[in-house]
């Protein structure tokens, strides 16, 4: 079935529906990874987007019941150049297009997903549309009316409602996290637990108090979804909460903690998607290459004396992690490995 | 940290002569790191035995030395030129090895020379097996669980251990590595063990965990100083585990790895070049369980290797640049990315299409030769292409090959059983890939080719997506007929079916075979419809950042980047800033290397495309080929990494509309488009195609040569075996047959008997690219062969200098040894070959280049062979003469002449000093091959010695090559009948004035001891007596061995196994009275004492003697 994507500035792409039948309308992003498309579809990091993946073959080594980052699909829609139907890996249950289809998630494939990317480069990431149902005016219309990416809270929609407990049962727990789900990944989750830590994952509207009554070694902002200038209730939280706890934010996480404490975010014209992102920690020198998926920043122009800048963006110098000079708060926005942990323990 | 000041100057190690498993790829990493290097202002000394390498142009470092590479010049080098430091890691093994050899010597010591790169510990224990196994146990990685045992009861320890099954079992110390198997069981595994410890000369027999079967990758990893580490890229091998990666058919990225897994192995390779504190790049193999997360480390090269240069072209990383800036002690983040010209080189880079390599066999040569391919590599070459799908990628390498197929169907695809598809895809052979596509043709289902040749079930889906394209062409023949026959317009499924093949890259020609469809028609339609290729770039980043590269591959999508397209309306511009508005040039290039086209093709088709550069012509390559430097995305200014089939030429050229097309430097392959691209009117600079056609037709060659009065031996152009038979019997036996248009003599022999040409009439059809093309039959001269290269521009002819083949007329010229200038050539015989070429090149009206060979038959030059392009040896004469040849007839066929380059006619100022060249075997890797020297060439590369006199050239020559004999050793001789006067001289001086002591078998031992030379007496390889043939060459107990050909059957299959089991063991096989005649020369100056010079390259022309 033959499906449009249709972009804000009226660019047009036709190719093939996949996943399910519909129209999706969301932020056209591209991500530059080669691996990982089960992850990405399932990092709630990814919410309203049109997520384009520039390697054309997608879907080769299937969908397994292992590696997803949560329970749902959250991109709006999926765009690529190749959907594979034959997928091959010992651990795949299902085809990414019938896991597209469960998901009821919208896609389209066969499109130039290199010209698409070269577009987005040039002129900024904007609002799509894809539909496999609606003409081109049809679609056109819907996508003038629908909200924009950075007006819509995400994170309300998927955070937690309840606050529950995650823990390694080999691991020996040696400290206690409470964890702010603004869109968290399970990676994230199983990296802190394996690590020795008890995880109370809490809602993304907590209050310091409710936080402060579990009496946390350190509290975490996690990574997720969306324009953190809405979050005003964790923003509140991480103010009320400063100086009292060790914090520590990861991807929108750390733009939280970094507008509680006075920074601004800017929007970066087509945002950091990919697993090759080199970055400098400027203490140590050293750079580490990682995997980061953020659409804006937090602005280097306009930082609060008290902030720190602790790693830089290789390629752009963009802020990538922070610390606060006096009192142990620290940040990164980009997605941690293993060795990043230690920056939690350094408090 | 910043650059190093106190590095101010660096010696670099090539990796000599090409040979099998180490090829193009090393000139490629050398000449960039010289760059690189100079770049930072050091000053580059190069040592490399290659002449017909771009790194070693004068221009490329500032110290050329074109020596032998061993322990002895190197450190007359290092003597001489008091290196800062040693940069081995971009010379292959051999620059590794000499590292290590002077580190031994103790002369990076003496001399104060810090080994860059990679520390010396860190080489061993990459390149010992058992600290490399100790190592990885450190650091917790895991490799496969091995044992050497030397008795029975050993292997029965190996049992009582619980050990994984199955094991592979491999008898140390065999020839050609006989005799293993695998073992399933204890009893296999006695079984097995005890047969290979009988086989094994040492008693040994080395077992392992078996992973047949298992997924091999590879990671390209870097690091520096700061230990900042990244992936370069990732690469899955087609052929499972069992085939050496070098023999695989290769795709990058990797495609069917989670990225859990993909983490696991990346994460493990970065690990391991940082335990091997590597500053540079390193590639690290391992297999991976196709049914679990198991892995094993499998290999690492502490060194940029051949899969380095693959992966610098599969994502324009540039690999060797950078690992050069690092052993400079730049860091990563402070060497910018040439690709964007704005990021810098610490990141990974990522692709957003499909690379597939495709390795290059010389089985099309050596049809006797076991096309098995396993642990032991044997491509000489490989191919690359680059596509958005795996199906376009693949079909486009497939005819990059040049193996006369254009799609993934055998010649002989009908003659096929089912069961020998079968047999052929559980044997991994360089067919499997088509026998693949067959047994899918046959429906054999895809899980069961998956299973039998455990080639991944995502492959072999994806080759049947091509098969089933085939298979819709097919079946809609008459509408694909009629779309091209202009009766009806195209109806939407027919062109949405040609739109899908196009974009899966079949070939007009593939396509009209299986439907009848016009193919010159199907071109129109897809012009008419937009169905053509446009061109995407190649840019580190998946187009995230900007970039200046000229670095395109074609693709059937809808934007297209190369800037020569009208724009896409709905998307904007395209990189029109790219575009220049000066006159354009195309080289074609010579596609993967292999016997008979080597390295030396892409010498030329570089120096063309810096010529055109500088005669402010913007320079366009099309090359495939991976390893090489004209694949290098700053050799031209624009690069089409592309199939060199007419096809995807001519998309490039009506894409780009150059002023013309250069196709004399690109070897054969580039001299066969001449036909149809003439025929299509496409302009060529240089000689056109009326000049190779008369070269190759030998009824206008054989006129030509009447009217100019030059004498040619006797024969002519026959179709069919009755003529052929006639002919020879007219000029009488032996005669020299080959077909015409091939190269470097392939299929070419002499012929004593009719019996023989009849068997040779019957192979030959199945050899020759063009089935019409005539077949021809010479007399066999047993002459002096003589080459020259000539420039013309119609008005002037000029000969840099004339070569002298070592080895008489009956060997090929590029197994031949040679030296220019000639030394034993009167000069009416100069005069005669001056005169001939020139008189050949004015009326051939030669534009450019032009090779021509001669044997000399008593006081008469004749002429054996013409071609109307550049040759192997140009780059050899070039070096030895001065004369910049490609730039000059470059120059020439842009219509600048050769007068006002300030070049005359005639034969060139002869040099002060000699050089000699000499062919490279690889023998050792195709144990099948017999080694003696014929008219086919087998030789896969070549080595020049340079210096004042014969002897000292020649003594250079022959340790450069490997002839390294000692004075005063032992030797086999065994000579035939026909040869025994001729060789009773050469031997008595062996003896006489080198003190050697000579083995024969009971012939040859009578006829020396009775002709006043000693000789022991040995049994035949089949005798049981006390001390036989093969017992002195297996024991190691001879350094020599000299066998000529016996026309008799059983004596020469007897001979052909000493041949091959001397070549297992290293020990030099001379099958040419020449070749003995000139060792001996050349051991004899050894003997006087006479010391080599040690001297740059260019100091051997300038400096007086």
């Amino acid at each position: 079935m033959k499906a449009i994507l249709i972009l804000a500035d009226g660019t047009t792409f036709e190719g093939e529906s996949i996943g399910a039948a519909g129209t999706a309308i969301g932020e056209v992003v591209f991500n530059t990874a080669m691996t990982g498309y089960q992850e990405m579809l399932t990092d709630p990091a990814n919410a309203g987007q049109l997520l384009t993946f520039t390697y054309p073959l997608i879907g080769n080594y299937g969908v397994n019941d292992e590696d997803n980052e949560s329970d749902a699909i959250h991109p709006e829609g999926l765009i690529v150049r190749e959907l594979c139907n034959q997928p091959s890996n010992w651990r795949s249950t299902l085809s990414l297009q019938e896991y597209l289809m469960l998901g009821g998630t919208v896609g389209i494939q066969g499109i130039d997903t290199r010209a698409l990317t070269r577009h987005l480069r040039k002129n900024g990431t904007m609002m799509g549309a894809i539909s496999a149902e609606l003409t081109r005016s049809e679609l056109t219309a819907v996508l003038g009316s629908a909200p924009k990416y950075d007006e819509i809270n995400f994170t309300q929609r998927i955070s937690t409602d309840q606050t529950f407990v995650y823990q390694s049962k080999q691991a020996e727990c040696k400290r206690h996290i409470a964890l702010i789900d603004l869109g968290v990944r399970r990676s994230l989750l199983n990296l802190l637990a394996s690590q020795g830590c008890r995880v109370t994952i809490l809602p993304y509207s907590a209050s310091a108090e409710e936080v402060l009554n579990l009496k946390p070694d350190v509290v975490v902002f996690s990574s997720g979804p969306g324009n953190a200038a809405l979050l005003s209730e964790p923003v509140a939280a991480a103010r009320d909460l400063a100086g009292k706890v060790p914090l520590f934010g990861f991807g929108v996480g750390h733009q939280v903690l970094g507008i509680a404490l006075g920074a601004e975010i800017v929007k970066l014209k087509y945002g950091h998607r990919g697993a090759n992102h080199p970055v400098k920690n400027t203490t140590t020198g050293k750079i580490a290459i990682t995997s980061q998926n953020h659409g804006s920043v937090i602005d280097a122009a306009n930082m609060p004396d008290e902030l720190e800048v602790t790693h830089v963006s290789l390629n752009d110098s963009t802020i990538e992690g922070l610390r606060h000079k006096s009192l142990p708060i620290r940040s990164i926005q980009y997605q941690p490995e293993e060795s990043d942990f230690n920056l939690l323990w350094e408090f | 940290m910043p650059k190093r000041v106190d590095l101010k100057k660096v010696m670099v190690v090539g990796s000599g002569p090409i040979i099998i498993g180490q090829a193009a790829e090393f000139d490629y990493a050398g000449t960039q790191a010289c760059k690189a290097l100079r770049e930072e202002g050091i000053s580059v000394v190069l040592i490399n035995s290659n002449p017909a390498t771009i790194m070693t142009d004068i221009e490329v470092a500032d110290k050329v030395y074109i020596e032998p590479i061993n322990v002895e010049f190197a450190t007359r080098v290092i003597e001489q030129e008091r290196p800062d430091g040693l940069l081995p890691t971009l010379g292959g093994q051999t620059g590794l090895n000499l590292a290590v050899e002077l580190a031994n010597a103790g002369v990076l010591e003496k001399y104060n020379v810090e080994l860059l790169g990679t520390p010396l510990d860190s080489i061993q224990n990459a390149e010992d097996r058992e600290l490399f196994r100790a190592l990885m146990r450190n650091i917790g990685e895991p490799v496969p669980e091995s044992w050497i045992v030397q008795t029975r009861e050993e292997l029965e320890a190996v049992i009582h251990e619980n050990p994984p099954w199955p094991l592979i079992v491999r008898p140390a110390y065999t020839l050609g590595g006989t005799g293993g198997g695998v073992a399933n069981t204890p009893e296999e595994l006695i079984e097995i063990g005890v047969r290979g410890l009988k086989l094994s000369l040492k008693s040994q027999v080395m077992i392992e965990r078996c992973l047949l079967g298992w997924k091999e990758v590879e990671f390209e990893v870097m690091r520096d100083a700061n230990d900042t580490c990244i992936t370069i890229c990732s690469m899955e091998n087609f052929d499972p585990m069992g085939v050496h990666t070098g023999d695989s058919i290769v795709v990058a990225p990797m495609q069917t790895l989670t990225d859990k897994e993909f983490q696991m192995l990346r994460a493990a390779s970065l690990k391991i070049i940082r335990a091997l504190r590597i500053e540079g790049g390193c590639n690290v193999q391992l297999a991976m369980n196709p049914n679990g997360f198991e892995y094993y480390i499998i290999e690492v090269n502490p060194r940029v290797s051949r899969s380095s240069a693959l992966a610098s072209k599969a994502t324009g990383f540039p690999i060797a640049r950078v690992a050069a800036k690092i052993a400079t002690g730049l860091h990563l983040d402070e060497i910018p990315n040439a690709v964007t010209g704005t990021t810098k080189a610490a990141f990974e880079p990522t692709i957003d299409y499909i690379v597939a390599k495709i390795p290059r066999w010389p089985f099309d040569k050596f049809y006797q030769a076991d096309r098995t391919v396993g642990t032991q590599m044997k491509a000489t070459g490989e191919v690359m292409s680059i596509d958005r799908t795996f199906e376009a990628a693949l079909m486009k390498a497939v005819r990059s090959l040049e193996i006369g197929l254009h799609w993934l169907r055998l010649k002989n695809a009908d003659e096929i059983s089912d069961e020998q598809i079968e047999a052929g895809l559980v044997k991994a052979t360089d067919e499997r890939v088509f026998l693949i596509a067959e047994a899918l043709r046959r429906k054999m289902p895809p899980e069961r080719v998956a299973n039998l040749s455990r080639v991944d079930i995502w492959f072999i889906e994806k080759i049947k997506n091509i098969v089933d394209v085939e298979n819709e062409l097919r079946d809609h023949s008459a509408e694909m007929r009629a779309l091209t026959s202009g009766q009806i317009a195209g109806r939407p499924q027919t062109l949405d079916l040609l739109r899908r093949a196009k974009a899966m890259r079949f070939p007009d020609k593939v396509i009209s075979n299986l439907t009848g469809a016009l193919e010159n028609q199907l071109r129109f339609i897809q012009k008419k419809y937009g169905m053509l290729p446009v061109y995407k770039m190649v840019d580190t980043c998946a187009a995230e950042f900007e970039a200046q590269t000229p670095y395109f591959y074609s693709s059937h999508e809808i934007q297209d980047e190369a800037g020569c397209a009208e724009e896409w309306p709905g998307i904007g511009s395209s990189a029109t800033d790219i575009l220049s508005k000066k006159p354009k040039a195309i080289v074609i290039g010579s596609g993967p290397i292999r016997i008979g086209q080597g390295v030396e093709f892409d010498y030329c088709s570089v120096h063309s495309a810096w010529a055109l550069r500088e005669a402010g012509y913007e320079s366009i390559i099309i090359n495939n080929n991976p390893e090489t430097v004209s694949t290098d995305f700053d050799t031209s200014d624009r690069l089409y990494f592309e199939p060199l089939a007419l096809e995807d030429v001519l998309n490039v050229i009506a894409y780009e509309q150059p002023d013309g097309v250069i196709l004399q430097f690109g070897g054969q392959t580039a001299i066969n488009l001449a036909k149809p691209l003439h025929a299509m009117g496409v302009p060529i600079f240089g000689s056109d195609f009326k000049s190779i056609d008369i070269a190759e037709d030998r009824d206008k060659f054989e006129k030509i040569l009447c009217e100019l009065d030059i004498p040619k031996p006797a024969g002519r152009a026959i179709f069919g075996v009755e003529e052929a038979v006639q002919v020879a019997n007219e000029i009488g036996y032996p005669v020299l047959v080959r077909p015409s248009y091939v190269l470097g003599g392939r299929a070419m022999e002499i012929v004593y008997t009719q019996a023989e040409l009849e068997l040779y009439m019957k192979h030959a059809v199945d050899i020759s690219p063009d089935p019409d093309a005539p077949i021809l039959v010479d007399r066999y001269v047993m002459g002096k062969e003589v080459e020259v290269d000539v420039i013309a521009d119609g008005v002037d002819c000029l000969i840099p200098g004339i070569m002298e083949h070592i080895e008489r007329a009956g060997v090929h010229s590029g197994d031949s040894m040679a030296v220019c200038p000639p030394q034993t050539l009167s000069q009416n015989i100069i005069d005669q070959i001056v005169t001939n070429a020139t008189k050949l090149a004015l009326a051939l009206e030669v534009r450019g280049l032009m090779n021509c060979q001669f044997v000399v038959d008593a006081d008469e030059v004749q002429v054996i062979e013409v071609n109307p392009r550049a040759s192997r040896t140009v780059p050899y004469l070039s070096k030895i003469t001065g004369v910049p040849m490609i730039q000059v007839a470059t120059n020439v066929v842009l219509g600048k002449s050769l007068k006002e380059q300030g070049y005359g006619s005639g034969l060139y100022k002869q040099q002060r000093s000699l050089a000699v060249k000499a062919p490279v075997f690889s023998f050792q890797k195709l144990t099948e091959v017999d080694v003696s020297l014929g008219p086919e060439m087998k030789s896969t590369g070549e080595i020049m010695g340079i210096d004042r006199d014969f002897s000292r050239a020649l003594y250079k020559a022959m340790i450069a090559s490997g002839l390294d004999a000692p004075i005063g050793g032992r030797m086999i001789a065994t000579i035939a009948d026909q040869d025994k006067e001729e060789a009773l001289p050469i031997i008595k001086a062996f003896v006489d004035d080198l003190g050697y002591l000579v083995y024969a078998t009971e012939g040859t031992a009578h006829y020396l001891n009775a002709n006043g030379v000693q000789a022991i007496e040995v049994g035949k390889i089949t005798s049981t007596s006390e001390q036989n043939l093969m017992d002195l060459i297996t024991g190691a107990k001879v350094d020599l061995l000299i066998n000529t050909s016996s026309k008799d059957k059983k004596i020469e299959q007897e001979a052909s196994m000493i041949r091959k089991a001397s070549v297992q063991r290293y020990i030099p096989c001379l099958t040419s009275l020449d070749t003995a005649e000139a060792l001996l020369v050349a051991l004899r100056s050894k003997r006087r004492g006479e010391m080599p010079e040690c001297l740059p390259v260019d100091r051997y022309l300038t400096d007086p003697a």
